[in-house]
Formats: C-alpha cells, structure tokens, sequence
C-alpha cells in the first residue's frame, strides 16, 4: 500500500492483507533473515511471501525436500547467528516435532509458525482448527517448556510475530505461534510502523575470553550468552544431557541441573512473558476464557449477554504457554462459573480447570474444526452457566 | 453495532477475490472504519467457484463471516444458485445480466439491479477482464453503505500502474451505467 516504503527494508505504512502476509512481514521486521520450509496449506502464503521479500532484505529462503529438513535447516541458521522460522501447519508440525525438541534442549532461538488446520492426520487442510494446543505444550519427547503466542488479528499477527522473535533471542528458546486458517486466511488493514518505533530484542552475545567460554554456562537469569558458530568461541551443541561446556554427561545429576533450569527458565518467568486482554471482567460474573480465532466470537458474546443484562466478561490469552494458571486463579475468585471456548475437543479447558481447583464450574464450549463459533453460540453457553 | 455483511461470488478468473479487497480496503483505509475480508478457501480454480465476502462495521468486527449478507454481487450461474438464498430479507442484490439467468428466488432482495458487465468490458473497453471494475463502478454509484470515492481510490490502489487509465474508464463506465439505470427508476 505504501508507496513510500522501500522493499529492501521494513513496509511501513497501511496495507490491507491476510494474516499469513502480515506474519511474513512482522517476522522480516523483527530481524528474521532465514526461511526454511516445506509449503503445507493453510500457512502456504507465509513461504510464498518469504521466499519473494527475504531475497529482498538480503535473507535466504530454502525450501527444503519435507518439514524434518526444513525445522534442522533453521536450528543449523541460528547456530549460524541468523534469525530463522518456518512455517507450516497440521501434518508438518508433527513431523517437525523431534527437533523441536533438539532446540529446546540446545536452547536455539528460532520461531515455528503453525497455522492450525482441523486433524487429525490430514484432517481438513484448508479449515480452522485450534488442535494443536497440546502438542505446542509437549508434542516432542521429554520435559521442556516453551512459548506459544496466539494472535487473534492481521494486525497482532503482525505484531506477535515481532513478539515471537523477541522472546525467542530472550530466552534461547524455541517459540511457536499458535495460530489458525481464519486469522492467517482473513484479510485486514495492518499498520506497519517506522523501523525505529520496532523493539527489537537480541540474543545475549558471550563479553569474556573467546578461549575459556563455556557455550552452556547460564548468567543469574538462568540464560547463557550464545556465540555462534565460527565468531571464535567454543561452540559445542548437542540433543545430549550435558554440561556447562556442552560436553555431554549422561548422568542423573547432569540432567537435575540441566532440565531443571530449561523449564525454569520459562516457568519462573510466566509473568514477564504472560500476554492477555481482559474485556469487561472488572464485575463480570461469568467469565469466557478463549484465544485466536475463537476470542473474537467471544466478545461478541460477550458484548449479546452484556446487553442481555448478564455480566460476562473475557480473558483473552495470547500467550498459551506458559500458561498463566496464576491469573485465572486469582480472576476465578471473583466470577461464578468460566466458559472456554476453543476449537477442539477441550484441550486449554483442561488447564484451566486446573488452575480453579474446581472451585468454580467450568464448562467448555467446543466446536472440533472446520467452523468458527457465532457469538450466539457462545453466548448459548454463558446463559447456561449465569447464576438464576 | 451497525454491521454489513457483502457477499461476491462468480467464477475462478473473474477477479472477485479482488473486488473483495478493493472494497474491504476502501472502508478500512480510505473510510477509517472497519472491515474483514475472507474468501472461500478450497481446490478452486479459474472456472470454478469464487467467494470473497466482507464484513464492515463502526467498531472492531468480531465474527469475520457473512451469514447473510446485506448486498450480493453475483457474476455467475452457480455463484446464484448457491447463494441467493443467503441473501437478507430486502437486501441489495446486484448481478451479472448475461450470466445470471435469475428467477423468483431473487425476489426477496429489496433493491435489484443488473448490468451486462462483461460485454461492456469487452465492447466498450476493449478488455474482458476489466468486467469486475465495471461491476465495481456500478455498484459503487448505487449503493448505500461504502462512499464511492474511497472505492476508486481503493481501485487504483489495488491495479498495476500501468492499468490504471483503463481500470478507472472501467469505473466510470459502471457508474455510468448505473447513473442511466437510475435515471430510468426515476421515470417509472
């Protein structure tokens, strides 16, 4: 839209595009100059966008033979100093799910963006879904904790894409962007700012001896400094348990410390990650509880029940994971009963009626993919659960 | 909270995803109001079937879909058959006259118009494919909820520069169209 912007940089000014182009464009603006990916419907325009605009910028885009070449190639591109993602969506992320979990255990920043179609297997490839929340958390094997961000306009696709990198270099840690086919389908206007007004976060580079760095000895703040490979220091990365050196211990011991402070190293700091919209709950006394697609839905409930004389509210999440199991405690608290309405077959519910302790009745309104919610659907739900 | 659903369709080819932008970007960039814009998502193809719908309202729309639409601008056989009974009770339905053979069912739309938009495009323009920006101009001149001028804006916006001349004769031709078609309601 802005015929002012230059290609070969950040597209400020007003466009009106899709949500998958927005996240192309945010991810180009937070310093991303790496694609690797294999294209899978409904995230295709992602790495269509990528492939024409990070030649632009002086990036590379590489589309690899399938998503378990395409997930290695951006580990290997971060290692390299680079920002890097991909993009894909139902059955790609379950192929990519071994070296996610390599990146959560050497800690490389790098951003995943899963545009949620319905599954299971090759489900519906060109409808919603909210699916994959679950395996965001936990698909790849043993205990690790990562971030998972869920934008619910091309706008805040935009803007949670800059978001993903961010915390990504914050806290060397894979990030996924939990998205959907509506978000990343439907068309909006998006503002993109002046490159200046863009924070940008990077990875923490190692300041001592180049001869005695240690690739995996953590700061106070549980986060080492990460040198890339060939700038000169010991860069020793393995999927091993290892050691402060990266050298790998197979050991209880070494696994206690290390494990330990990969999930706590995002666990501890739920609250400086936590990212949420709270709608009309200062006196709400039903409280609808959603994300992505299905939290605009939401607050056109929200909104029919308000005008119905029912004091609903909505707590938004954008961050999923970590989840924010403090907030809803607190805010269960004040209400009567939660509704949470998601595209699946009941899959953040369950977290949420973890963190009630069953003090409140939650229920779950739920649609398995395909379709989004209608405000009256939800609305149906609120009515059910207000206090005669 | 006002809210107008439109719905576009036709056939693969025609331009309709491309009408639906224009007009999405006319209200959210040029108007300052809001709009969402969606497609039916499938294995279509030039020929087969094409929907752009669009949602615009005063404040930030929640629902993205179009249940039923407010106005209907169809371009083909099949875009009718399938939709017009999506229409609202007394909506605007504007529609392709050679291509949409009609019957009573478009009865229930409050306003009907028609313009043989791609034999315009052809005869008058020279271009068959302009027959979108025709049927954008047409509309523009008689419609109630987005101002024609941010629709021209928005069309120049949206078409390569140098098709610009030739998209905005497109326009005009619509709106003239439109403007004798009124001249004829009055009449009457």
């Amino acid at each position: 839209m802005s015929k002012k912007a230059s290609i070969h940089d950040v597209l400020t000014g007003e466009h009106y595009i899709s949500g998958n182009e927005a996240i192309a464009e945010g991810c180009l603006a937070a310093g991303c100059r790496f694609f690797g990916g294999y294209p899978i419907t409904p995230s295709s325009e992602i790495a269509e966008r990528m492939s024409r605009r990070l030649p632009q910028v002086g990036g590379v885009f590489i589309q690899m033979e399938d998503e378990i070449a395409s997930i290695a190639t951006i580990l290997g591109a971060s290692w390299a100093g680079r920002k890097s993602m991909t993009a894909t969506s139902g059955p790609g992320i379950s192929l990519m799910m071994e070296n996610i979990g390599l990146g959560a255990m050497t800690e490389t920043p790098f951003v995943i963006i899963n545009v949620q179609r319905a599954g299971p297997s090759t489900g519906l490839p060109t409808l919603v879904g909210q699916g994959d929340v679950m395996q965001a958390r936990w698909g790849s094997h043993g205990d690790y904790e990562l971030i998972a961000l869920s934008p619910n306009s091309v706008q805040e696709a935009f803007d949670l894409s800059i978001e993903a990198f961010n915390l990504a270099e914050k806290y060397r840690t894979p990030v996924i962007m939990l998205t959907d086919e509506s978000i990343c389908h439907m068309v909006e206007k998006l503002i993109i700012p002046t490159k200046s007004k863009i924070k940008i976060e990077n990875r923490k580079k190692p300041t001592g001896s180049k001869k005695n760095h240690l690739t995996f000895k953590p700061d106070a703040d549980m986060i080492p400094p990460m040198a890339a490979a060939g700038e000169g220091y010991n860069v020793f990365v393995t999927g091993l348990t290892h050691d402060t050196k990266g050298y790998p211990v197979i050991t209880p011991e070494a696994q206690e410390i290390l494990v330990k402070r990969l999930c706590d190293k995002i666990l501890l700091n739920e609250e400086k990650i936590r990212l949420t919209e709270e709608y009309m709950t200062k006196d709400a006394k039903v409280l609808v509880i959603s994300y992505g697609i299905t939290a605009r839905s939401a607050k056109g409930a929200v909104n029919l029940a308000r005008k119905k004389g029912i004091k609903a509210g909505l707590l938004r999440l954008i961050t999923i994971w970590p989840f924010p199991t403090k907030l809803i405690e607190e805010l269960a608290k004040k209400v009567d009963a939660i509704v949470v309405a998601e595209i699946n077959n009941g899959q953040i519910v369950k977290e949420v009626r973890e963190a009630t302790r069953k003090s409140v009745p939650v229920v779950l309104s739920s649609k398995l993919g395909g379709t989004v919610h209608t405000p009256k659907e939800i609305l149906a739900k609120i009515e059910e659960v207000k206090k005669k | 909270m006002t809210r107008t659903e439109i719905r576009l369709c036709g056939f693969g080819g025609q331009g309709i995803a491309l009408m639906g932008k224009i007009l999405g970007a006319a209200v959210s960039i040029f108007e300052k109001r809001k709009s969402v814009t969606t497609q039916s998502y499938g294995p279509e193809s030039r020929g087969g079937a094409s929907a752009c719908n669009l949602v615009i309202s005063e404040e930030e729309v929640d629902f993205p879909y179009v249940l039923a639409p407010d106005a209907f601008i169809c371009m083909s056989k099949e875009a009718y058959t399938t939709h017009i009974d999506s229409l609202k009770e007394g909506g605007w339905f504007f529609y392709e006259e050679n291509l949409v053979p009609v019957d009573d069912r478009m009865k229930k739309a409050g306003h009907i118009y028609s313009i043989p938009a791609t034999a315009i495009a052809e005869k008058e323009l020279g271009k068959k494919i302009v027959a979108n920006i025709v049927m954008l101009g047409f509309f523009a001149e008689l419609n109630d909820y987005i101002d024609q001028k941010a629709i021209l804006k928005s069309v120049i916006e949206f078409v390569p520069a140098r098709f610009r001349e030739l998209n905005e004769k497109a326009f005009k031709t619509g709106k003239n169209y439109a403007k004798k078609v009124k001249k004829q309601e009055a009449k009457k």
